[in-house]
């Protein structure tokens, strides 16, 4: 569904991803794993459109799409679950809701994509008319992936859902993720913990990436095997 | 203490100051919207005004009709926005932000030369229309009917541009773009159009007080840079980017420089800068300013 080739993508002269290459299947999590400021969040960015590569090919669905602007990137279907949530904090739930839905101007049946959407985040219904920058750090996080949801994307790009949250509330949007990719989502997730990944399935596919390239590549299971370089790479015990 | 004679001052004065402080309501919340949404500070605001005045005068030669000129103002300002935007301004986002401000200030210099060309030096008057041109009586106060016509239009126009804002899709954009542009547009809205679509509200607006302001002021080609300095006053009062503010804002500097120009006429525009002062010195972010925006 998803596949780069070759990227390199510099903020000015800063050279951030080298050479990356990853690959995304319809239906599948893949987890991109690393220390802060490997890339990560730039892999997501240039995916989106962000910041465009320098050089290197993105291809979503058997088309180019790297140096498309991110509102045409998201009309293709991707959707950008940033990190640091990025609410908008002067909208209502409902309204941040709604801005998530607006992309589809085909589809005018906005109640029941809230009701598919509050089958996944019950509590976000109760905050209907409450302003987004009022909730509580996990309920954010639920609106930010609620958000992406309303657009009905082919791929999610869930950057760090687990930042800055207590661990029961981790523990809950590791649960609607899982949930999500059982109903048939394909998604691409960053985090910086390997054992919040850990709890989704043993068997995704994982990328570490070190210093702006991907190091290891496999699957949870396998990577688990060879937990000297893992540990080397993500400079922590697992 | 007062006698009847003072209170009838004191109460003609406010509506003096009411219908002046509406002018400047209307000035501010368009250079609001502009700042809030595309970080430009619009030197050249008081300039688009001053274009809505003569786009009055000449489509009231033209017609004959006082509502054709404010419709014409506006829908013409409007345009010239929405090309200075595309054009001019467009360019220069992401660059260094101190660029839009020098063009818009170079625009506040060149364009009132280039009416000066046109329109000639000396001012273009325009009567005040049919119906509004008497006076009211209300008990002792004699309010004039066009000041009154200003202050009902000015409200008729916020509520609007509330219901706009509050109710309608677009408006739930803008104010989103206000606030995080990039994740609206990540959220799949070409954000470049809601700028260009922003910046024309604002001029819109910006020539909507011009156009009122014009048959009390005449058409002048340099009435725009006192307009540009009141909306500034007006919107660091209230508060950068805040609608709010520039509501409160802008009728509290209309009563203050009303009051003042009662007492001593020549420190008016001295009082609203004091104004501007005290409050900036106890409340730096304005009346109704947010924090921490980013």
């Amino acid at each position: 569904m998803l596949e780069l080739r070759g990227v390199n993508t510099f903020y000015g002269y800063s050279h951030i991803l080298h050479d990356l290459s990853i690959r995304v299947k319809e239906g599948e999590i893949v987890v991109l794993l690393g220390r802060n400021g490997v890339g990560k969040s730039t892999t997501m960015k240039t995916i989106m459109g962000i910041q465009a590569p320098r050089s290197g090919e993105v291809i979503f669905r058997g088309e180019p799409i790297a140096g498309l602007p991110p509102h045409k990137v998201a009309r293709k279907g991707i959707s950008l679950i940033p990190e640091d949530r990025r609410v908008i904090p002067n909208l209502t739930v409902y309204e941040n809701l709604k801005l998530g839905f607006l992309i589809r101007e085909k589809d005018r049946d906005l109640e029941a994509m809230l009701e598919t959407v509050f089958g996944y985040f019950p509590r976000l219904k109760e905050r209907l008319r409450q302003e987004g920058g009022k909730l509580s750090g996990g309920e954010q996080q639920m609106l930010t992936i609620a958000r992406g949801l309303m657009a009905k994307p082919k791929l999610m790009l869930i950057d760090e859902p687990s930042e800055g949250l207590a661990p029961k509330i981790v523990h809950e949007i590791m649960e609607i993720i899982k949930r999500l990719q059982q109903d048939g989502a394909t998604i691409l997730l960053v985090e910086q913990h390997a054992e919040a990944a850990m709890r989704l399935s043993t068997n995704l596919r994982a990328y570490i990436m070190e210093k702006g390239e991907i190091r290891l590549h496999g699957t949870l299971q396998e990577l688990s095997t060879r937990m000297d370089e893992v540990e080397r790479c993500l400079g922590a015990k697992i | 203490m007062f006698s009847d004679v003072n209170w009838t001052v004191f109460f003609m004065q406010l509506f003096f100051g009411l219908a002046l402080g509406s002018i400047f309501v209307l000035l501010a919340s368009g250079l609001s919207i502009i700042y809030g949404l595309l970080d430009v500070v619009n030197f050249a605001h008081g300039t688009f005004a001053m274009l809505g005045a003569y786009a009055v005068f000449v489509a009231v030669s033209l017609s004959g009709s006082f509502a054709v000129g404010i419709i014409s103002a506006v829908a013409i300002v409007a345009l010239i926005g929405v090309l200075v935007e595309l054009f001019l301004l467009k360019p220069l986002y992401g660059k260094d932000p101190l660029l839009p401000l020098l063009l818009t200030f170079g625009l506040s210099v060149a364009v009132p030369d280039l009416v000066k060309i046109v329109f000639g030096l000396t001012g273009k008057p325009v009567a005040y229309p049919e119906g509004l041109s008497g006076a009211t009586l209300a008990g002792p106060l004699i309010l004039s009917n066009y000041r009154l016509f200003i202050i009902v239009f000015t409200l008729v126009i916020l509520i609007s541009l509330w219901l706009f804002l509050k109710k309608s899709d677009l408006g739930m954009i803008i104010r989103a773009a206000t606030r995080d542009s990039l994740m609206v547009q990540v959220l799949g809205t070409n954000t470049s159009r809601i700028w260009t679509i922003g910046f024309a509200l604002g001029t819109g607006l910006a020539a909507l007080a011009g156009a009122i302001a014009v048959p009390m002021l005449a058409a002048t080609p340099d009435m725009g840079v006192e307009m540009t300095m009141t909306a500034f006053v007006v919107t660091v009062v209230g508060g950068l980017g805040s609608l709010g503010g520039a509501i409160v804002g802008g009728l509290l500097i209309g009563v203050i420089v009303a009051f003042t120009s009662l007492v001593a006429g020549e420190y008016s525009n001295v009082a609203m800068y004091f104004c501007m002062a005290v409050i900036l010195l106890i409340r730096p972010r304005g009346l109704f300013g947010e924090s921490g925006r980013e």
